[in-house]
């Protein structure tokens, strides 16, 4: 069956990669720009994969795991944020407000396919 | 991914570069008035966070590297370890500048001087701390990238297997023996059928692995079943369940973890392979892995390859912990029925906290940009030229109508009055697809005023009005290299040096402003600073140095002002580096006039100047004069046209044997006969007495033209076609439209035209066409 993927990246660039790499590989993709439309956009969908960027506007990827998180509806959903190598603290955070994976940016599109596949019940 | 693909990912990230730099920069301007609200910090770290996460992808080093150490720092000043204080928001200035040429460099693949961004990077690392930014980029490859070798903390990325290394007893205490209440599940799988021992040597080896998730793990939705599955993508798998801490259901709470796998694999991978499996985990579960035991030899396993072998996907089903959900799962039915109590307290706080993310997307909504679409400009295009059809229809139909009887009908006058009346408001939407407001325009002014005021040694504030005043994308973007020349001139020339201004009186800050209006259809965009003025003395002895004016000329301060648009009256080594490009003010004339535009100056002395440009909204319609010449109906643009005169007698004089003057109210002004230059008459004539009009226009170098023509009939707006893509180019022609009866009519280009005339050329323009 196909699985759903929801990416949440406010850069048009990375969610048209995030998209093209997906869907490449089978996923039906959904997306949103920030963490609120993020939000907004699991309302009426549970994806079986969240790809989420932690710097964005309104609300960032930290907030927008944490409600995810909270939702028992979503709970169990495997989020995965992607981040850069630098950013040890950042990955941290995002694992504390209950990350399930990284992706490291930037990303190749194997690895990120590879990914998505492993943490995807 | 096919080249196709790439490339429109990559113009997609180029365009939203343009957008992250504009961001970038309102926002660094917003910071250096004060602004210190982290929305407007964030939103610029943003910007360049994204220039730098698309650079990455698409492995351009150097914007990467730049990027890098610029985002460095605006995490530093988000972070209040860093304050923004003017010297710093001066150099980010600059370094926005130099992230927008490194963009555009990478757009067009050149290739960058280093000397370009190092100083200001390692200026910028400096203000961090830091002596010096890192060295050069190591090209990058995707999976190692660059920002790695620039993170400030260079030990933050040592890989992290030590984290792991102290767990192994956490697991021994709790050997693989049952509780009396289960008998325990050894299971294997069916592949492994002939004995697992001999499988293990022929494959090389072998790795075992105890595994036991703690709450966390299943809390971060990663899953023991789903890490199984991976696992067995390593070789033939056998588990063994450990539930010896799994309580009687009762006590059982829904979201704990009380299993632990005994892992055996039949694999030549390493240990390292089982570790990845765990990459995301390994912190949340105690894990032990080793390689090559043989199974028969470990005291909990030797059970397992005995006993008989069930489904294997019944395995995984039997382990499927799904803390969350998932009420097949026997550990969880019960109390999935009826939460715990633990359970009820965690919902109550959560409803609340859904309730506010709630009302806080909805706000977002309300708030939300309005959406937009990409749609590709040429079909925009097309769509404003089948209205410009559309138009032209409407109005041959409106005269046919007129001719015929049915005009007394008064459902059909109605009819077509309605029809009117929405053609002009579709004609109108669709051109507002097309316009832009100016704000981007005004952007890349900033950046102007910033580098002549570095290169000047002035102190200059640019003061923006009106940036979303909308006008069409092609005026937008022929605009940006005549208002750069007139914003570098206004500092250049316009602003006095700080210790003049206050030898004056003035603030040691120059002011240039720039403000954009509509008005009466069309847009009006002023220049102006509060320097000097211009300095009458010194223009006029330039013009006359330069003879462009007799020294005895008597000219008004306006006209002395405007000699400055005269070609010839700047020159390249005057205009210096700072001015550049060798242009001057009849070059910016020339490329206003070029979009049916005009430009004035305005210029107090000791006060400063004012240029004021009026364009049109559109080059799609244009507001014309429709004229007779000869027969023939012409249009005269309306921006070229001053006045209108009748050619009385009085007022003529003859020059020369075949041309005359019209006196007007400063002076003579030369007649050009229209027909003859566009060859609709083998001579030129001597006007005189004669019924006919002048057209007074304004033309290319300031200079006054009458054309004569026979007659005005209309004012109107007509829509452009271009004869260059229909018919080809024809000297004095600048387009043509279409007119309610069907005909084509010229649009003249009146500043072809003067040149022709003036530059006593005999040959008739449209000699080959008339």
């Amino acid at each position: 069956m196909t699985q759903t993927v929801l990416t949440v990246d406010d850069s048009r660039t990375m969610r048209d990669m995030l998209r093209v790499t997906l869907e490449d590989s089978g996923y039906r993709v959904i997306q949103a720009a920030d963490g609120l439309l993020g939000l907004e956009a699991l309302k009426g969908e549970k994806p079986d994969v969240i790809v989420t960027d932690i710097n964005m506007p309104n609300m960032d990827g930290f907030g927008f795991i944490e409600a995810v998180r909270r939702d028992s509806r979503l709970a169990g959903v495997p989020i995965l944020v992607l981040t850069t190598e630098s950013d040890a603290a950042l990955k941290n955070r995002a694992r504390a407000a209950g990350a399930t994976g990284w992706i490291t940016k930037p990303f190749e599109q194997t690895r990120l396919v590879d990914v998505v596949r492993r943490v995807a019940a | 991914m096919s080249n196709d693909v790439l490339a429109q990912l990559r113009q997609t990230f180029f365009e939203e570069c343009d957008e992250q730099l504009a961001e970038l920069e309102t926002g660094l301007l917003q910071m250096q008035d004060g602004a210190t609200d982290s929305e407007t910090v964030n939103a610029v770290f943003r910007a360049v966070h994204s220039v730098k996460g698309g650079a990455g992808a698409f492995k351009l080093t150097t914007l990467v590297s730049f990027a890098h150490v610029f985002e460095t720092a605006l995490d530093e000043i988000r972070s209040d370890r860093l304050e923004a204080g003017p010297a710093l928001m001066k150099a980010m200035l600059r370094a926005s500048d130099v992230l927008a040429d490194l963009v555009s460099a990478a757009r067009n693949g050149d290739d960058v001087d280093e000397a370009l961004w190092r100083g200001l990077a390692d200026e910028i690392a400096g203000f961090c701390g830091k002596e010096k930014a890192p060295s050069p980029a190591a090209p990058v490859s995707a999976s190692d990238p660059a920002p790695a070798a620039f993170a400030p903390q260079p030990m933050a990325f040592t890989p992290q297997p030590m984290a792991f290394t102290p767990q192994p007893m956490a697991f021994t205490p709790q050997p693989m023996a049952a509780p009396p209440a289960f008998t325990p599940q050894p299971m294997a799988l069916p592949s492994l059928a002939p004995a697992p021992a001999a499988e293990d040597a022929k494959a090389g080896g072998a790795l075992r692995i105890l595994f036991r998730p703690r709450v966390e793990l299943y809390e971060k939705a990663n899953d023991a079943v789903v890490l199984l599955r991976e696992l067995e993508r390593l070789g033939a798998m056998t588990v063994t369940c450990d539930l010896s801490e799994a309580p009687l259901l009762d006590a059982l709470d829904p979201h704990g973890a009380y299993l632990g796998f005994d892992i055996h694999i039949v694999t030549d991978r390493d240990e390292q392979a089982a570790r990845e499996v765990f990459e995301f985990c390994e912190e949340d579960c105690d894990l032990v892995t080793r390689r090559g035991a043989a199974p028969a030899a470990e005291s909990a396993a030797p059970a397992a390859h005995a006993a008989a072998a069930p489904d294997p996907a019944a395995i995984l089903n039997a382990l499927r912990p799904a803390p969350k959900d998932a009420p097949a799962d026997p550990s969880a039915a019960a109390p999935a029925a009826d939460p715990p109590a633990a359970d009820k307290t965690a919902a109550k706080p959560a409803d609340p906290a859904r309730a506010a993310e709630e009302a806080a997307a909805q706000r977002a909504a309300a708030t939300a940009a309005p959406a937009t679409i990409r749609v590709d400009l040429d079909r925009v295009d097309r769509l404003i030229n089948l209205v410009g059809e559309l138009v032209i229809n409407q109005a041959m139909l409106a005269q046919a109508v007129q001719g015929a009887d049915g005009a007394r009908d008064p459902a059909v006058s109605g009819g077509l009055d309605e029809l009117d009346q929405l053609t002009r408001e579709i004609q109108e939407s669709v051109m507002a697809i097309r316009a832009q407001p100016l704000k981007p325009l005004f952007q890349r002014m900033s950046r102007i005023v910033r580098e002549v005021a570095d290169a000047t040694g002035k102190k200059v504030r640019l003061v923006t009005e009106g940036e979303w005043t909308e006008v069409d994308k092609t005026v937008v973007e022929r605009l940006a290299d005549p208002l750069t020349h007139m914003i570098r001139n206004a500092i250049d020339h316009g602003l006095e040096s700080p210790a003049d201004r206050l030898a004056a009186g003035k603030p040691e800050e120059g002011v240039v402003r720039l403000s954009a209006a509509h008005r009466s259809g069309r847009v009006v965009i002023q220049i102006s600073d509060d320097g000097a003025g211009v300095n009458r003395d010194k223009v006029r002895a330039i013009a006359i140095g330069k003879g462009l004016v007799a020294a005895d000329a008597q000219l008004t301060e306006s006209e002395i002002d405007n000699l400055i648009f005269l070609p010839g009256f700047s020159t390249t080594e005057k205009i210096s580096a700072i001015s550049g490009r060798g242009v001057g003010m009849d070059v910016v004339k020339r490329s206003i006039h070029a979009l049916s535009g005009r430009i004035f100056l305005k210029s107090k002395r000791g006060h400063g100047s004012e240029f004021t440009l009026s364009l049109p909204l559109t080059l799609a319609v244009l507001d014309g004069m429709v004229v007779t010449v000869d027969g023939q109906t012409l249009v005269a643009p309306l921006s070229a046209i001053v006045e209108t005169m009748s050619l009385d007698a009085g007022r003529l004089r003859a020059f020369g044997a075949s041309n005359a003057v019209i006196a007007d109210r400063d002076g003579f002004v030369p007649i050009i006969d229209t027909a003859a230059e566009l060859g609709f008459r083998p001579h030129r004539r001597v006007v005189g007495g004669d019924k006919g009009v002048a057209l007074l226009v304004e033309s290319e170098g300031g200079g006054r033209s009458a054309l004569v023509v026979d007659a005005i009939q209309d004012q109107r707006q007509v829509v452009i076609k271009s004869l260059e893509t229909n018919y080809g180019r024809v000297p004095g022609v600048a387009a043509a439209t279409i007119l309610g009866d069907g005909r084509v009519a010229l649009i003249l280009d009146v500043d072809a035209l003067v040149a022709r005339a003036r530059g006593a050329a005999s040959e008739p323009l449209l000699a080959a066409a008339g």
